[in-house]
């Protein structure tokens, strides 16, 4: 089978923006550990649903997810060269949408009355999702723009 | 080697061997693919999806058994079908065609399907949810909880690969597309990704596809 890759016409081959990524921070990896302990965690939490459980472990991952998540916008807060207004563009809808989304699952938790706990628990694990996955996103086109100096 | 052709704003620039915007051969002829102005959201699609989603809130609200089994189907349906069809068929396909076919169809789909994906998935797991609440089974006391708690892992996974790569890959091929000088190695690199992870998410479908009906049958 003939790959996209094998018979995409080269383009410029490595360009300027390749040889920019070695300075990026790893912003794609920690969102992705971000989100699958965000993920693990609301897994854990639906596994027990409707009884009284320990919630130690999801408080745990989301306290993991939030600090991975904190460090992840730090190091990418230092970056000076960097696409920012690609990357705000996208991070704003982006977080639009899938706040539309974490709103509609937060709507179902509070309409089916789940136990206070457990609620703010979800929600916080919402937030982060909601707030994650478009950083990931923004990151993503950004890492392949060039920045206003470079340009 | 490098072209350099007229801009709009008048000014000569250079442009890629691979990818030409606004000027070139006919599709037919070989050569440099055109590259026709595209939009990245597709808005004429946002009122469907306001309305999907509003009809999902109204089945929740209503806990009407019939509507949150028709979201809950009908979404985790098209979401397989597409990511199967996707990765097993389109893929391979759009692998053999020429470079100037491949531009036009990403141009094309891939917009859309940064609306319809993560709506289909808003309906399949917010339906879902309510759904299997409904009928008793997220009580840890049904009978087939472990299976339920199995299906939830897969989903699990499958949401970090659709929202860890394969959406980050579909918008940057379009951002990449929209440049003046879009890199074709790149955008072959990402939508490789793409097709490869809509094939791994379409395969785990298929478990949760065995697992869901094995829990509806009983």
């Amino acid at each position: 089978m003939t790959t996209a890759a094998e018979t995409m016409p080269p383009g410029a081959g490595s360009d300027e923006a390749d040889l920019r990524q070695h300075d990026l921070p790893p912003t794609a990896r920690l969102g992705a550990l971000t989100l699958a302990m965000t993920v693990a965690g609301g897994v854990v939490m639906a596994a027990e649903y409707g009884r009284h459980p320990s919630l130690w472990v999801p408080i745990a991952l989301a306290a993991a997810a939030g600090a991975v998540l904190i460090v992840n916008v730090a190091l990418l807060a230092r970056m000076k060269t960097f696409a920012w207004t690609a990357f705000f563009r996208v991070l704003g809808w982006a977080l639009l949408a899938y706040f539309v989304i974490a709103g509609i699952l937060e709507f179902v938790f509070v309409f089916d009355h789940t136990p206070a706990h457990q609620l703010a628990l979800f929600s916080v694990l919402l937030f982060l999702f909601a707030t994650d996955v478009p950083l990931i996103l923004a990151f993503s086109v950004a890492r392949w723009q060039l920045p206003p100096e470079a340009v | 080697m490098t072209d350099t052709v007229l801009s709009d704003s008048g000014l000569a620039r250079d442009i890629d061997p691979g990818i030409r915007e606004g000027v070139g051969p006919p599709a037919h002829a070989p050569g440099p693919p055109v590259i026709a102005p595209f939009s990245i959201v597709p808005v004429r699609g946002l009122p469907i999806v306001a309305a999907i989603l509003i009809g999902l809130i109204v089945a929740i609200s209503t806990n009407s058994l019939w509507a949150l089994t028709f979201f809950h189907v009908g979404g985790g349906g098209l979401w397989t079908s597409i990511d199967l069809f996707l990765g097993l068929i389109i893929g391979p396909i759009l692998g053999g065609m020429s470079v100037q076919a491949r531009v036009e169809f990403t141009i094309r789909f891939m917009p859309k399907m940064l609306l319809i994906m993560p709506t289909l998935v808003a309906m399949t797991l917010g339906a879902g949810f309510q759904l299997a609440r409904h009928l008793g089974n997220l009580d840890t006391a049904y009978p087939h909880h472990g299976w339920l708690v199995t299906s939830y892992v897969i989903v699990g996974v499958m949401a970090v690969i659709a929202l860890g790569l394969l959406e980050p890959a579909n918008l940057a091929v379009l951002f990449e597309l929209k440049k003046p000088r879009p890199n074709g190695e790149r955008i072959g690199r990402l939508m490789k990704v793409f097709i490869y992870t809509a094939g791994i998410t379409g395969v785990m479908q298929i478990a949760t596809i065995v697992i869901m009906t094995f829990l509806a049958s009983r």
